[in-house]
Order: C-alpha cells, then sequence, then structure tokens
C-alpha cells in the first residue's frame, strides 16, 4: 500500500525501477536494524543465561551498544597480512553478504510482499546458500595461516554435509504444497480445521522436518552447537582470523543475515509463513506475524547457544551422516504416506509410529557408536 | 544495442573471461576460483535464456560442489611439485593450434549455417512443475540410471581415494 | 521476467549464443591439450562440458516445440553426470598423487614402452 503511493509519485518509466529500488531499500534497513538489535539481544540473553549481566553501559539497556560496535569496526585498522592473497583476501566477504541479502529475496514476508516471486523460489534460496561455501574457502584460504586453513576446511565439510538434509527437510514442505514458489507454500498453509491453524507443523511429518531443518540451519550458519569452525575456544576465528575492522563486521553481518534468511525460509516452509495462528486475529497485518515468527526462532537460536555445549568434529559429522539424513529420508517417506492415507488418528498413529520407531532406531544407533550405554555414572571432585 | 544485448555481452565478458583466466593462470587456487566465476556467468545465461530450472540447478551443482571438490583436491595434492615449473606443458604451440583450428571450423559451420535468421518462437519457461512432470512422464529411464550412476560414482569415488590399509 | 518486453524482438540471435559456446569449447579444449597439471585438465573438461550444455539449451530455447522440455532435460543429466565424473577424476587424481607424489601428467609415464 504505502509502496504503491511511493512509486505512483515516480515519473511513469523509471517506476519499475523505483518500485524495485524501494523495496530493496526497505528490506535492507529493517534487516540491519533486526541484526543491530540481535547483536545486543543475544549478548544481553547469553550474559543473562551464564548468570551476568550483558553490555549494560551504552544507552538504556545498552540498547545503543550496537552502535558502539559499528563505530569500533569502522575505526579499527582494517589490517591484511603481508603474506595473504590480497584479491582473494578482499572479496571474500563480500562473496559472503552478498548471496546472504539475496537469499532474503524469496522470502514472503507479509501478503504481497514478496520481493521476488520466482516460481522456482525455494530452489533459488539454496542454489545462493551453496554460493557462501566458497565465501568461507577463499576466507581461510586467502589469510595463509594454518588455523585459518583448517578452519575453513572444516567449516565447509561441516556445511556441505548439513545441506544435504536441510534440503531433503525442505522438499517435504514442497511436496506437500505442490509448488516450488514460497508465495504458494505459505498459500498451502492458510485456513484453520477446528482452530488449529494448518501450518505444516502442526503435522507428524512437519514437525519432524521443522526439527530437522532447525537444526541443519544452525549447522548451516555455524551457531553453537555447531560452531566447533569458529569457536572462540578451539580455534580463535577460525577462518576469519586474519580479518579486522571493516571486514571483520562484514563477516559477522553476513552470518546472521544468512541466519534471519534461513529461519525465515524455516517459517515459510513449516510454520507458516505470514499467517496468523488463529482466525480472529486475521486483522493485524500480515508482516507483523512473520516478524514474531522470526523473533522467536531468533530467541530459540539464542537460547540453545548459551545452552548446548559444542560438538566435536566426528560427532558433528556422525550426527549429520547417520542420523539427519535416514531420518530426512523417512520424513519423505511419512509425508507420502499422509499424504495418501484417510484423515483421522490413523494415519496420525501410522506416521507417528514410523518417525518414533525411525528416531529410537537411530539414536540408538548413534549411542551405541559413542560407547554410551547404562545409567550415568556422576563423579564429584572431593 | 539493446538491453538484452548488452547484458549478452557483460555475461559473455565474465563467461569467457573467467575460462581463460582458469587455464591460464599459474595459481591452481586462483584457476578453480575463476571456473567457479564462470560458471556463475554461464548459469546467468541459462536464466536469460528462460532455463531457470536448469541455471539454478547449475549454481546448485556446479558452484555450490563441483568447485569446491576441485579446490579440496587441489588442497591435498599440493606442495609435491617444485614451484617454478613451467606452466605449459612442452609442444603447447601444437594444442593451442589445435584449439584455434576447431574453433575456426565451428565459427565457420555456424555463422554459414541456414538457421542463422531463425526467430525464438513465443517464450515458454522451464519451470520446475513442467521438467517435473516430463522427467517422470517421458525421461524416466534416463532418471533411475542417472540414480543409479550417481550412487556408484560416490561409491567409487569413496573406495579409490581410501587410504589403503597397510599390511605390516 | 517483464511481461511488456516480447523476447523475440530483443533476445540476441541464436549465432551469438552458439559461438559463446564454441569459443567456450575451444578455450577448454586449450586447456586440456596444453597445461601439464592433472586437476587443471579437468577443468578444461568441465568446461567444454558447460559448452556442450549451453548449445543444448540455446537450441532448446530457439527451436520447434520448446514445450517438449528435451534440452532442458538433457542438461540436467549432463550436469548430474558431470558432476559424478567430476568426483571420480578426482579421485583418481588423489590417488596418484598419493603413489607418485606428483600431479604432473608427464611424470605418469610408468607404461611407456
Amino acid at each position: 500500500m504505502l509502496k504503491h503511493w511511493l512509486v505512483a509519485l515516480a515519473p511513469a518509466g523509471v517506476q519499475p525501477l523505483f518500485s524495485a529500488v524501494i523495496s530493496i531499500a526497505g528490506v535492507i534497513a529493517v534487516f540491519a536494524t533486526l541484526f543491530a538489535l540481535t547483536t545486543v539481544a543475544e549478548r544481553k540473553g547469553l550474559g543473562r543465561i551464564q548468570n551476568r549481566y550483558g553490555p549494560n553501559r551504552v544507552g538504556p539497556f545498552g540498547l545503543l551498544q550496537p552502535a558502539a560496535d559499528g563505530l569500533k569496526s569502522l575505526t579499527k585498522e582494517d589490517l591484511t597480512p603481508a603474506a595473504a592473497d590480497r584479491w582473494v583476501f578482499f572479496l571474500a566477504p563480500l562473496v559472503l553478504v552478498v548471496p546472504a541479502f539475496l537469499a532474503l529475496s524469496v522470502l514472503p514476508m507479509g501478503r504481497n510482499m514478496t520481493m521476488v516471486d520466482l516460481d522456482g523460489g525455494v530452489l533459488f534460496f539454496f542454489a545462493v546458500g551453496a554460493a557462501t561455501e566458497l565465501s568461507v574457502f577463499m576466507a581461510g584460504w586467502s589469510s595463509r595461516n594454518k588455523y585459518s586453513l583448517l578452519g575453513a576446511m572444516r567449516a565447509i565439510a561441516q556445511m556441505i554435509s548439513y545441506e544435504v538434509p536441510l534440503i531433503l527437510s525442505a522438499v517435504t514442505a514442497v511436496m506437500m504444497a505442490g509448488s516450488l514458489s514460497t508465495d504458494e507454500i505459505v498459500a498451502a498453509q492458510a485456513g484453520y480445521t477446528c482452530g488449529v491453524p494448518n501450518w505444516f507443523v502442526t503435522t507428524p511429518w512437519g514437525l519432524a522436518g521443522f526439527l530437522l531443518f532447525l537444526v541443519c540451519a544452525m549447522a548451516e550458519s555455524n551457531r553453537s552447537p555447531f560452531d566447533l569452525p569458529e569457536g572462540e575456544s578451539e580455534i580463535i576465528a577460525g577462518y576469519y582470523i586474519e580479518y579486522s575492522g571493516f571486514k571483520f563486521a562484514l563477516f559477522f553481518l553476513g552470518e546472521y543475515i544468512g541466519m534471519f534468511a534461513v529461519s525465515g525460509m524455516a517459517i515459510t516452509l513449516f510454520l507458516g509463513g505470514w499467517n496468523a495462528p488463529a482466525a480472529c486475529l486475521d486483522a493485524v497485518p500480515s508482516f507483523v506475524w512473520f516478524f514474531a515468527k522470526l523473533g522467536c526462532l531468533i530467541a530459540f537460536f539464542i537460547w540453545v547457544r548459551g545452552t548446548l555445549p559444542r560438538l566435536r568434529m566426528d560427532q558433528l559429522m556422525n550426527l549429520a551422516w547417520k542420523f539427519m539424513l535416514p531420518m530426512a529420508l523417512l520424513n519423505l517417506l511419512v509425508a507420502g504416506l499422509w499424504r495418501f492415507a484417510q484423515p483421522g488418528p490413523a494415519r496420525w498413529l501410522a506416521c507417528g509410529a514410523v518417525l518414533a520407531g525411525g528416531y529410537l532406531t537411530l539414536a540408538r544407533g548413534l549411542l551405541e557408536a559413542g560407547g554410551v550405554r547404562g545409567r550415568r555414572v556422576y563423579r564429584f571432585a572431593e | 544495442m539493446t538491453l538484452p544485448f548488452l547484458i549478452f555481452l557483460t555475461l559473455t565478458a565474465l563467461v569467457l573471461g573467467g575460462a581463460l583466466a582458469a587455464m591460464m593462470l599459474r595459481d591452481l587456487i586462483h584457476s578453480a576460483l575463476a571456473l567457479a566465476v564462470s560458471l556463475l556467468g554461464l548459469a546467468a545465461v541459462y536464466l536469460t535464456l528462460q532455463a531457470q530450472f536448469a541455471g539454478f540447478a547449475q549454481v546448485l551443482v556446479y558452484v555450490g560442489a563441483v568447485a569446491i571438490v576441485i579446490v579440496f583436491a587441489i588442497l591435498l595434492t599440493r606442495g609435491s611439485d617444485p614451484a617454478g615449473q613451467p606452466v605449459f606443458a612442452r609442444g603447447w604451440p601444437w594444442g593451442a593450434a589445435a584449439a584455434v583450428a576447431v574453433f575456426g571450423v565451428l565459427a565457420a559451420g555456424i555463422l554459414r549455417s541456414p538457421l542463422a535468421g531463425t526467430e525464438p518462437p513465443a517464450g515458454v519457461e522451464a519451470h520446475a512443475a513442467e521438467v517435473g512432470k516430463h522427467l517422470m512422464a517421458e525421461a524416466v529411464l534416463p532418471l533411475e540410471v542417472t540414480g543409479l550412476i550417481l550412487t556408484v560414482a560416490l561409491i567409487g569415488a569413496a573406495v579409490i581415494a581410501l587410504r589403503e590399509k597397510v599390511e605390516s | 521476467m517483464t511481461p511488456a518486453l516480447s523476447p523475440q524482438l530483443t533476445m540476441p540471435p541464436l549465432q551469438c549464443y552458439l559461438l559463446l559456446a564454441a569459443f567456450l569449447f575451444s578455450i577448454g579444449l586449450a586447456g586440456v591439450l596444453v597445461r601439464r597439471n592433472a586437476i587443471l585438465v579437468l577443468i578444461g573438461v568441465e568446461l567444454m562440458l558447460n559448452a556442450a550444455n549451453l548449445n543444448f539449451i540455446a537450441f532448446w530455447r530457439f527451436g520447434p516445440h520448446p514445450e517438449a522440455m528435451t534440452g532442458v532435460l538433457f542438461v540436467l543429466f549432463a550436469i548430474a553426470v558431470a558432476a559424478a565424473e567430476a568426483a571420480v577424476g578426482l579421485a583418481l587424481i588423489i590417488a596418484l598423487h598419493r603413489h607418485y607424489q606428483t600431479v604432473r601428467l608427464d611424470r605418469a609415464d610408468t607404461l611407456r614402452g
């Protein structure tokens, strides 16, 4: 609405371009602000979980901390190591940030608010996500630093391994909605049955798919507990050890925007996009629901980061290939079963049984491999 | 000089520039990155030809996977040849001449062919839905065979690259 | 895509795409024949495969019956098979490196008579 009024102000020949520029400016402004708020929310949230205050000096409750951080990154000296490969070193942050912002363009943030309505929206999103892995490698290799290269190799191995269950769990939602277009997937989740919204997460395959997608999303954005490639206590900063100043800020921005993008895709695929949770709340503008759900997912990510310990590299890879991939395939099977069974409690039981059976078998298999069996034994310091 | 033609020229520069850089640079990693740039440009060309599914699949598979595998292989096999070796093999003029000859023949064939003035028919966009229907209807046998090829290649590559157990 | 422009009037002609594909093919061929590192030869082969894919898509778009999608399907299978071939080729190169400690093609000559 607002956009149409603004576009009408421009001369007629240039209107499509003007409309595109306004959308882009709007999305960048909104997500950059969200990035700033998330950094402060994360530090305060982690602080509270760890029984301390987060930043609370700059501004009321530390809310102006991102401004201070931004000023710091802009004025810090931007070092390039003497032995580094200059062009690749310079381009790596850009190659991270540009695909991250591109991925935001297919997310439906409200009714008629998708920036680009592609018929292959979900495919475009994953294609663009695959391009971020190259940036990680470029950063790690161009620093000519052993630890940096090691961090980059670990990061790429992790990202490729978790990309497969990510895409497979997204395919389930695509299969049930019948289209790769994000708008149509959201439209397929409209409506309510007996007061419960028709979101995909309210079905057994949807719930399993959502949890799988969320875990893989955490791994793709290198967030705890999957942050071995960039853990501060492990390898200092992993693949961006040698970056300082504005380039580091760009890496930070790129990672968080990637997190927002993949959370937005989780909301679109499983949580019903911009649909309201109850029929009586339909009067509230649709983008409010999208951003509310996004806020909940971000809070969940911060919570998990503060709570769970980091996974070791072999535990990470085992989880991806021996648990997540078979579960994602089983989920596809269950979704197909759901589609062709009669509606009623029988199909809930059947699908739930298959998923629960698969989970118990696979998780038991993982535990066996780790050699952990029997009751936990605690040892206390004397 | 319409806008689509300008876009085509830019993409051509990207594709050919990347390919030339990939084949002529001394540093292997730069070659691999130039290859990735060239493949991205090619995906953009597919998009201008309204083959969206092919374009996105190209980015997902080639740039997201093949380029990374090539980079990994370069990293795993470096340091064995002493630096400062000549970049091109002995007898490289013959190879270059052969490539130029091939290009000459192809270009002559293209420029003289009677297909020169074909008009493109009305736009048919290769969306995923139609491609999927064709895959499942007419091309289901190649689809299954491709799945088999990929499985065999996966297992084979893993077996070939495994370290052999040392019998001591 | 903007619906106002009709592609017939503004798209570059078929020869442009075919020439681009031919040029890309010859660059790949030159690389295969001229470089001595095995991985660069593989990169050249990938360039040649991509040139062929471009040819397919161009002919699909400009030819009769684009609704049969033959070109796009062929390209999809070609991309999949090329990815499999790159994986196997690189595994072979890694195995070669492990045995001969080199990836230069002119060193792999133990079968020479």
